[in-house]
């Protein structure tokens, strides 16, 4: 089955449905200007779960990633309809104020991009804006919480007001996590984190996921299906905006339902 | 052969072209039995750039040296013909003889205002310069064709051009970055020695911290007139009351413009706004002059009229005092403001561009709001380059001339009352330079001394600032 004979309401193989999840996505559209770049997508998100979404470039994953805590809010042309809930919230209703949802939906993004500050003032950034903290004693609780979750702390104890533009790329990209968890958000977003890493980095990084998924509910876009195999319980293919097959990540990887799903985890596209 | 400098200039210049070509031509002639281009150690087109080079670097070295020096020479070789009496005059009234003579030799003069004696002078003049006129050009090609030949000849497969011809533009390209250094060394050089010519006259110590500005003095012997008083703390007074007016009008409207402009207008507005906001610009500063001096001053003074009346019926007695000059620091200060907006404002929307998205991605996403993302990450990346522009406006308001003439008058009060009037060092500058004087007045020199002031104050500042962002910027790459 190839592409073009995908139909635009094309039902999703396998289980994107879920009893009690943390979000429900129902019917999502998203268009630039005239260009739609995601065709009614249905999937739930698990709670403490780690769902990825892997699919070729352009597929439209890390489009729809960025729905989740609408930062497509920021792209003027960008057009999302449908329905998205956080816990039974819609997240695009009028009353939603979108600050607060990003501070429950957290993002890590493709590139480190640790502000120009020093490493403390990083992770006491989100709980600055949101006022977590009540004193100084609290706020260097929380620094220290957050980046010893990131397995961070040894690294930067000794340096913490050093700026983070210092640190290595492995380690800015944990200084981002450290500084996304530092907010304790539901969820956190993940988009290609480890695109810009080297391997060992990258190791420690997928670590770190799976450590998360404990407490945290993680949605991770990748290319790498390596990655998608070692830190989800889900799985998610994506192709020309379209959500083709979500199953667990085990099935997704030895027994693909969809024809796509087999062509793209065995090389034949993407 | 007669031509002049320029149409020389012309045949250096195609003859450079031509060599350019035959060098060209030869490498390729040389390239061929080779087998191609490809054998030989680098393109034809730098084998002809060395050849052009040889042609037009000696050649036209040759004419800049004639141009500069020929005068020179050919003057004292005059100087060895005048007449015993000339010989023996001081150096100022032998050049104006020897220009007497350049002027008798081209036909400007007769003879008879010289007298006869120096005949010999101006025939020397005119055959010497004969000589010159006629052998330069004849020099210079000889030159261009003698460099050619060697050029020429260098061509080789196995001889690398390129290494010749990237270090003779090397050279050429730090000589164009040393015209703009030594060009300031030398403005600062010669203000120097001006203002210590000054400090001869004048105290040092009076001028820096004298407080009573008057500069008028006996020009003439033969003048009676004020011994003139030389102290500088009225105009710097002055100088920074008018730009801290400036500044405190430019720096916010400019900074909250650049932050509408780079972070919430939409591109339409954007589209409109920028440019006209950079028209500002564009305006002549005496059109700001004369509409600070007509409607602002004016505005100013009526306003503080109608307060000093209401003051007074209403018994609030330093209302009732108050009294605006008609031409007031505050007005000079607030058009001057509005004239350097657009520096502050384009320079600070630039650099709040340049800001990678990713910083505000990574803010948005941990839910900041707008203004916390530019409060919190945005500005203080930015930080460096919003000084750079804060200071540009400063010193473009320290240095800013006209308006002041025109708004804030030429009274060296010192005041920090800007409803007074004051005025600045560029103002002063301007007024002890221009009307007829001798150019080695205290008066006149005064102006030297202001200048080098200016240049060290506005320096300090700048020294300064670099520190001060030095110590706060937050680097973002």
């Amino acid at each position: 089955m190839s592409s073009e004979t995908l139909e635009d309401r094309y039902q999703t193989v396998g289980s994107p449905l879920l009893e009690d999840p943390k979000m429900r996505i129902r019917s999502v559209d998203v268009s630039y200007a005239n260009n739609q770049a995601i065709f009614d997508v249905n999937l739930d998100i698990g709670k403490n779960q780690v769902i990825s979404m892997i699919g070729p470039s352009g597929c439209g994953k890390s489009t729809f990633l960025r729905c989740l805590n609408r930062m497509n809010d920021t792209i003027d042309i960008c057009k999302v309809t449908g329905q998205i809930l956080l816990d039974d919230e819609d997240i695009y209703s009028k009353n939603l104020d979108v600050v607060e949802l990003r501070a429950r939906v957290g993002m890590v993004f493709q590139k480190p991009n640790p502000f120009p500050k020093s490493i403390y003032e990083n992770v006491a950034y989100g709980a600055r804006i949101h006022g977590l903290t009540d004193n100084k004693v609290q706020l260097d609780e929380l620094v220290e919480g957050s980046l010893i979750k990131c397995g961070l702390w040894k690294e930067v104890q000794d340096r913490l007001e050093e700026p983070a533009t210092g640190l290595s790329g492995g380690q800015q990209q944990r200084l981002c996590i450290a500084r996304a968890i530092a907010v304790n958000p539901e969820v956190i977003l993940m988009d290609e984190p480890c695109s810009a890493l080297d391997p060992i980095a990258t190791a420690t990084v997928e670590e770190l996921i799976s450590e998360l998924s404990e407490n945290f509910t993680i949605a991770i876009v990748t290319h790498s299906m390596q990655q998608a195999a070692r830190v989800s319980q889900r799985t998610a293919y994506f192709h020309l905006g379209k959500l083709i097959e979500v199953n667990d990540t085990s099935q997704v990887f030895t027994n693909p339902e969809h024809a796509l799903t087999e062509e793209y985890i065995t090389g034949r596209i993407g | 052969m007669n031509m002049p400098t320029s149409n020389l200039l012309l045949v250096i210049v195609l003859a450079t072209a031509v060599a350019y070509l035959l060098g060209r031509l030869r490498s390729q002639q040389i390239a061929k039995p080779l087998g191609g281009v490809r054998h030989l150690a680098t393109l034809p087109n730098y084998y002809a750039s060395l050849v052009g080079l040889w042609a037009f670097i000696p050649a036209m070295l040759l004419v800049l040296c004639w141009t500069v020096f020929d005068g020179v020479i050919i003057s004292s070789l005059v100087k060895s013909v005048l007449p015993a009496e000339a010989k023996s005059l001081p150096s100022n009234e032998l050049s104006l003889v020897l220009s007497q003579i350049t002027n008798t030799a081209s036909g400007i003069t007769d003879l008879s205002t010289l007298g006869e004696e120096y005949q010999p002078a101006v025939n020397r003049l005119l055959f010497l310069n004969n000589i010159s006129h006629k052998s330069m050009p004849i020099l210079a090609i000889v030159v261009l064709i003698l460099g050619f030949l060697i050029g020429y000849r260098a061509i080789d497969a196995k001889h690398n051009a390129r290494y010749a011809v990237e270090r003779i533009f090397n050279i050429g390209l730090l000589i164009c970055s040393s015209i703009a250094i030594f060009t300031t060394l030398g403005i600062i050089l010669s203000v120097i020695f001006e203002s210590l010519r000054f400090f001869e006259k004048v105290p040092f110590f009076d001028f820096v911290f004298g407080t009573h500005w008057s500069p008028q003095i006996a020009i003439r012997a033969d003048q009676e007139g004020a011994s003139g008083s030389f102290g500088v703390i009225p105009l710097i007074a002055g100088t920074m009351l008018i730009s801290l007016i400036a500044l405190s009008i430019a720096v916010p409207a400019g900074l909250m413009s650049a932050i509408y402009l780079s972070e919430y207008a939409s591109t339409r507005v954007r589209n409109i706004v920028k440019p006209m906001l950079e028209i500002l610009a564009g305006v002549p500063t005496v059109v700001y002059g004369f509409f600070a001096a007509l409607t602002v001053a004016p505005a100013i003074r009526t306003y503080g009229d109608q307060l000093r009346d209401w003051g007074a019926s209403n018994d609030i007695q330093w209302l009732a005092n108050l009294a605006v000059s008609s031409e007031s620091a505050l007005a000079a200060g607030m058009v001057m403001g509005i004239m350097i907006i657009p520096f502050v404002s384009s320079l600070s929307d630039d650099v709040i561009n340049a800001v990678p998205q990713s910083l505000r991605d990574g803010s948005l996403g941990l839910g900041s709001t707008k203004s916390e993302t530019i409060k919190r990450v945005i500005f203080p990346a930015a930080l460096p380059g919003i000084v750079g522009g804060v200071l540009l406006a400063a010193s473009r308001a320290i240095g800013e001339t006209m308006i002041v003439v025109m708004a804030a008058g030429l009274a060296a009060n010192l005041t920090i009352n800007p409803l007074e009037a004051v005025t600045t060092v560029t103002v002063q500058i301007v007024t002890l330079l221009v009307g007829d004087q001798e150019f080695d007045s205290a008066k006149t020199l005064a102006a030297f001394a202001l200048g080098l002031f200016l240049f060290v104050i506005t320096l300090a500042l700048n020294v300064i600032a670099l520190k001060v962002v030095k110590k706060y910027r937050e680097q973002y790459d």
